[in-house]
C-alpha cells in the first residue's frame, strides 16, 4: 500500500493537508484564540485577567452542560428547542423546594434532575410514540415551560436563594489546601495531573493506533499537538491559582464531559447513538432499538437540562421569569462551532465544550465593553449562522 | 480502423490521503465506438470516470485530458457537460417526485422569455423518450417507473443535453435481464447516431456482447486495451487480465451435507403494506433445510424483499395478516429485528446504501455494529479485540482498504459490498439471508463470496437463503430454487430440474395462472 503522500512530502506538506483536511477540526480553537486576542486587546486587557476568566469559566458551566446533552441529541439528527426554559423552570422549582419548603441541597439536587428526566422522556415519548417531529414537540414544550416558569414564579417575582451551599455550586471554590507563591496549590496540581494524563492517555492510543497500521500524524505535529494542550491546561491553572482557586463548576462539568465521553466511545450505547445518526434505517436493520436510544437521548438532555437550570440559579443566586431565554441557541452554536455535523452522526463531546467557550467568551467580552444585550443578540443571531454555513461548506468540499 | 480519438486521457495519477488510486493511466476512445472499462473492486474505474467528467476537477488530479483535440480543465460537471460529456452514476440523479419530463429538462428548462414553455417542453420529452425507446407518457412520476425505466429517463436526460460522449457506471447493475438487454440495444442505437458510450461493467457476458474496445484497469493501472469487436474476445481473456491469473470455475465446489432438519419454514406468510395500501406477500410458503443453499428468483418488484424484511423482524412495519415462522420446528414471532437475530438469522441487504452501511463511519464501526454483545466486556467495549477481529475479516473478505479505519463512503463500490456482508458474517448467522450479494463485485470476488457462502454451509447447522437476479448465479449456487412473481411462490425446482428458461417462465406468471 501506499504510504501516506503527506508523509513523503515532509513536515511542511503535511501540515498544510492536515490544515486543508481537518480545518473543520481546528477551526473552534482559532476562533477561541481571535476571540480572546481581539477582546484582550478592546478592554485593555480586562478580559484576560484571573478574575475575569475564572468568572468566564463559571458562566460557561450551564451552558456546557445544556450543549452536552445537546451533542447527542443533534447526534441522532434531532433537536431540543425546550432546553432553555426547561433549565429555568427547573431552577425556579429547585428555589422554591429550598426557600419555601426548605428541603435541603442534597434532596433538591436529585429530585430536580429526576424532574428533568421525566421531562425529557415525556418528550421523547411524544416525539418517538406519537411521531410529531422533534422540532415540533420541543417548540411545543418551550411554550409550556415558559408559561410554567412565569406561573411559579409570578407571585413571588425574582426568587432570591440564600442557600449558601447551593449558590456555592456556580460560585464557589474546592477548598484550599496550601499555596505556592500566592497561588492556590490545588489547581496547580489538578493541572499538573490533567496534563500527565492526557499526555500519557494520547502516547498510548498514538502507539496503539501505530501497532494497529491506523494512519496517524507525524511525530513532530504530535509533539506539537501534545505542547499546545499542555501550554493551555497549565497556562488555565495558573489563571485560577492567581484567583481563588478551582471553581466547583469546573469540577462538575468534567465529570459531566467525563462520563459522556466514556459513554460515546467505549460503550455500545454510543456506538449505537452514532449508528443512528449516520444511518438509521441501516442501524434498525442491524438490531438496534432506535426508539429505546431516543428515549434515553432525551432523557439524557431532560437530565443535563435540569442540571444547567441548577447551575444557572445558583450562579445568579435566585430564579427569574425570563431564566433560560436564549440557552437553546448558545448550546446548539456550541455544538455546531464544536463540529457535530448539521445533518447528524458526527460530534465529539469534548469538542462541543471548546464549542460553549467560544460562544461564552463572546457574550462575556461583549459584557465587558459594554454591548447593550439587543446588539448581542443580533451579532449571536448572525455567528450562529455563520457557524453553521462553515460547517456545511466545510464538509461538502471534495 | 481510423485513429480518430474523441478522448484522449494521459498520465492519470489521483492521491486519496494514503492511496493511489490510479497511478499514471492512460486511456483513449474512439470516436462513436463503445468502449468497455473493466477491473477488479477498487482498481480506479469510478475514480478515472469522475476526473473525466470533473467531479474531481481540475488540479486535484494530475495528467491530462484531451477531448475533441483540445486539452480539458473541466473545473465542475457543468463543464464537462457543456463540452459534451455526461456521466450517469450508479446512485440515479432523479427526483421521484418530478414527472418525467419535468426531470429531463431539471436545470435546463426550455424557455420561452423568461417563462418555461411547457408544451414545447412535453412536446421535446416525448420525442427523446421515443429514441431512449420508453414508451410511457411522459407526465408520469418517476417514481411510479421500475429501475431500468429511470434509467432509461436518465439516458433521455443526457441525451437532451446533447452529449456526445456517455459514461455509464454500472448502469445494468440493479436491473433484471430484459431491461439490460434493452439497454445495451439503446446504446447499439446511440452508436448509430455517432454517439460514443463508455460502460463500466463487472457483468462480463455484457461486456464481451457490446464492447468494440475493452481496457483493464489493475491496481490503479491501465492492463491493456483490447479490440473487441463483433464477440471476437472472451471472458476469459479479460478475466485473465483483471484478476492476473486463469479462473477456472465460477462456482467453487461445494460438499453437499443438506441434513433432514428444517431450519427454518414459513407457512401462509400473507402482508399488507400500509403505505402502499395493498398485499404485497400472498400466502408465501417456504422451507430451508439445515446445510442447504435455496436460491429465491423473480423478477424486480416480485416481493422478495419485501418477504426478507417481513420475516427479519419486520422493520419496515407491514402488517402481517396471516401466516407463522418455525425455526428448528419451533413456533416463533419476532418483535422487532433483535428478536430475529437472536434466532440465529442475518439479513444481507440489497441497497447497502440506504440501508446496509453507515458510510460516514469507518470498516471497523460497521463491521462490528450489530454484534457489539460479542466485544463487550461489562459495558466497556473492547477495542484490542475488535481491532483483531475485524482485521481478520478484512483479510478474509480481501477488503481493499488503506485500514479499517478507512470511512466506507471512501470505499469503492465492490468494496462496500464486502463490509456489508462482513458485518453480518460477524453476527455469526445460521440462517444468513443475502439480498443480491453480488450486486457490483467483480469476478474474482464473486468467487470469494461463494466460496465463503460454501463454507458456511458446509459446517453444520447453517443454511443460506438466496436472493438474486442473476439466474447463472441462481443455477450456480442453488440446491433448490424458489420462483416468485408479484408476491406469490410460482413455482419450486430442484437445482436438478431447474433451467434459465424454466425459471422466467415461472418468474413472469401472472395471477389467473397461479390460481
Ligand atoms: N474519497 C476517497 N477517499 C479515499 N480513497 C478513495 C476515495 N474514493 C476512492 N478511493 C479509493 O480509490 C480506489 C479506487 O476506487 P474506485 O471507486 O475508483 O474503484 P472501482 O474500480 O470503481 O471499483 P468498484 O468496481 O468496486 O466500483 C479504492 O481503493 C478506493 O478505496
Ligand atoms: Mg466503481
Amino acid at each position: 500500500m501506499e504510504k501516506s503522500s503527506a508523509r513523503n512530502g515532509g513536515l511542511l506538506s503535511e501540515v498544510a493537508s492536515l490544515a486543508r483536511s481537518r480545518i473543520r477540526d481546528y477551526a473552534m480553537f482559532i476562533a477561541l484564540a481571535v476571540i480572546f486576542i481581539v477582546f484582550g486587546i478592546f478592554t485593555g486587557g480586562s478580559f484576560l485577567s484571573p478574575r475575569n476568566l475564572t468568572n468566564l469559566i463559571n458562566q460557561t458551566g450551564y451552558i456546557a452542560v445544556l450543549a452536552v446533552g445537546m451533542t447527542l441529541v443533534l447526534i441522532i439528527s434531532q433537536i431540543d428547542l425546550s432546553v432553555g426554559y426547561v433549565a429555568g423552570f427547573l431552577g425556579a422549582v429547585a428555589a422554591i423546594c429550598m426557600v419555601k419548603y426548605n428541603l435541603p441541597v442534597i434532596a433538591t439536587i436529585p429530585i430536580i434532575l429526576i424532574f428533568g428526566t421525566i421531562i425529557g422522556l415525556v418528550q421523547g415519548l411524544t416525539i418517538g410514540q406519537l411521531g410529531v417531529p422533534a422540532f415540533v414537540t420541543t417548540l411545543a414544550f418551550q411554550f409550556i415551560f415558559r408559561g410554567l416558569l412565569s406561573l411559579v414564579t409570578q407571585e413571588s417575582g425574582t426568587i432570591r436563594i440564600d442557600v449558601v451551599p447551593f449558590n456555592n455550586l456556580s460560585n464557589g471554590y474546592v477548598p484550599n489546601i496550601g499555596n505556592i507563591a500566592g497561588m492556590d496549590l490545588l489547581s496547580l496540581l489538578v493541572g499538573v495531573v490533567a496534563v500527565v494524563l492526557i499526555v500519557v492517555s494520547q502516547v498510548r492510543k498514538r502507539k496503539k493506533m501505530l501497532e494497529y497500521r491506523f494512519e496517524v500524524i507525524s511525530r513532530p505535529v504530535f509533539a506539537f499537538k501534545l505542547l499546545f494542550f499542555a501550554a493551555a491546561i497549565i497556562t488555565l491553572a495558573i489563571v485560577l491559582a492567581k484567583y481563588q482557586g478551582l471553581p466547583w463548576t469546573i469540577v462538575i462539568v468534567s465529570i459531566v464531559v467525563f462520563i459522556y465521553n466514556f459513554m460515546m466511545n467505549n460503550t455500545r450505547l454510543g456506538r449505537y447513538i452514532y449508528g443512528i445518526g449516520g444511518n438509521r434505517e441501516a442501524a434498525e436493520l442491524a438490531g438496534v432499538n432506535v426508539k429505546r436510544i431516543l428515549f434515553f437521548v432525551f432523557c439524557s438532555m431532560g437530565m443535563l437540562a435540569a442540571l444547567s437550570g441548577i447551575l444557572f440559579s445558583s450562579r445568579l443566586q435566585s430564579a427569574s421569569t425570563t431564566a433560560g431565554a436564549g440557552f437553546e441557541l448558545d448550546s446548539i452554536a456550541s455544538c455546531y462551532i464544536g463540529g457535530v455535523s448539521t445533518s447528524g452522526g458526527i460530534g465529539k463531546v469534548g469538542n462541543t465544550i471548546i464549542g460553549a467557550l467560544v460562544i461564552m467568551s463572546l457574550t462575556n467580552g461583549m459584557n465587558l465593553m459594554g454591548v447593550g444585550i439587543s446588539y448581542q443578540y443580533v451579532i449571536k443571531g448572525a455567528i450562529f449562522i455563520l457557524a453553521v454555513a462553515f460547517d456545511v461548506y466545510t464538509r461538502s468540499r471534495k | 480502423m481510423n485513429g480518430d480519438y474523441i478522448l484522449e486521457m494521459h498520465h492519470i495519477t489521483k492521491e486519496f490521503p494514503g492511496v493511489r488510486a490510479l497511478d499514471n493511466v492512460n486511456f483513449k476512445v474512439k470516436r462513436g465506438e463503445i468502449h468497455c472499462l473493466v477491473g477488479e473492486n477498487g482498481a480506479g474505474k469510478s475514480t478515472l470516470m469522475k476526473i473525466l467528467s470533473g467531479v474531481y476537477r481540475y488540479g486535484s488530479y494530475s495528467g491530462e485530458i484531451i477531448y475533441n483535440g483540445e486539452v480539458q480543465n473541466f473545473q465542475s460537471i457543468g463543464d464537462s457537460e457543456a463540452a459534451g460529456i455526461a456521466i450517469i452514476t450508479q446512485e440515479l440523479a432523479l427526483i421521484p417526485d418530478l414527472s418525467i419530463y419535468e426531470n429531463i429538462y431539471f436545470g435546463h428548462e426550455i424557455m420561452e422569455g423568461r417563462v418555461i414553455n411547457w408544451n414545447q417542453t412535453i412536446i421535446n420529452a416525448g420525442e427523446i423518450l421515443k429514441r431512449v425507446r420508453l414508451n410511457v407518457n411522459p407526465s408520469l412520476k418517476v417514481s411510479d417507473l421500475r429501475v431500468g425505466q429511470q434509467q432509461l429517463v436518465e439516458i433521455a436526460k443526457v441525451l437532451s443535453k446533447n452529449a456526445k460522449l456517455i459514461i455509464l457506471d454500472e448502469p445494468t447493475a440493479s436491473l433484471n435481464e430484459d431491461d439490460s438487454q434493452n439497454l445495451l440495444q439503446l446504446m447499439r442505437d446511440l452508436k448509430k447516431d455517432g454517439v460514443t458510450c463508455i460502460m463500466i461493467s463487472h457483468r462480463l457476458k455484457e461486456v464481451v456482447e457490446i464492447a468494440d474496445t475493452v481496457t483493464v484497469l489493475r491496481d490503479g493501472a491501465t492492463i491493456c486495451t483490447m479490440d473487441a469487436a463483433n464477440g471476437s474476445l472472451l471472458e476469459r481473456d479479460i478475466i485473465r487480465h483483471m484478476v492476473g491469473r486463469e479462473i477456472e470455475n465460477i462456482y467453487p465446489k461445494r460438499t453437499h451435507i443438506i441434513a433432514d432438519e428444517t431450519a427454518l419454514e414459513v407457512k401462509n406468510w400473507t402482508v399488507f403494506d400500509p403505505v402502499l395500501e395493498r398485499t404485497i406477500l400472498d400466502d408465501v410458503n417456504i422451507h430451508v433445510k439445515k446445510g442447504e443453499i435455496i436460491g429465491i428468483a423473480g423478477l424486480m418488484g416480485a416481493g422478495r424483499t419485501e418477504l426478507a424484511l417481513s420475516l427479519f423482524g419486520n422493520s419496515p412495519k407491514y402488517k402481517i395478516l396471516s401466516g407463522e415462522i418455525y425455526i428448528e420446528g419451533k413456533r416463533k414471532s419476532f418483535k422487532n429485528t433483535k428478536d430475529a437475530m437472536k434466532e440465529g438469522l442475518a439479513y444481507v441487504t440489497e441497497d447497502r446504501k440506504r440501508n446496509g452501511l453507515i458510510l460516514i463511519q469507518d470498516i471497523k464501526f460497521n463491521t462490528t455494529i450489530a454484534n457489539l454483545e460479542a466485544l463487550t466486556h461489562g459495558i466497556v467495549i473492547n477495542e484490542n479485540e475488535e481491532v483483531i477481529q475485524v482485521n481478520q475479516y478484512k483479510d478474509a473478505l480481501n477488503i481493499k482498504a488503506t485500514s479499517i479505519a478507512q470511512l466506507v463512503m471512501n470505499l469503492s463500490g465492490g468494496n462496500q459490498q464486502k463490509v456489508s456482508l462482513g458485518k453480518w458474517l460477524f453476527t455469526n448467522p445460521k440462517i444468513l439471508i443475502l439480498d443480491e450479494p453480488t450486486r457490483g463485485i467483480d469476478v474474482g470476488a464473486k468467487y470469494e463470496i461463494y466460496s465463503i457462502m460454501n463454507q458456511l454451509v458446509e459446517k453444520e447447522g447453517y443454511s443460506i437463503i438466496m436472493i438474486s437476479s442473476e439466474l447463472p448465479e441462481i443455477l450456480g449456487m442453488s440446491d433448490r430454487i424458489y420462483v416468485m412473481a408479484e408476491g406469490m411462490i410460482t413455482g419450486e425446482l430442484t437445482a436438478g430440474e431447474a433451467t434459465e428458461h424454466r425459471i422466467m417462465a415461472m418468474a413472469t406468471k401472472t395471477e389467473e395462472e397461479v390460481s
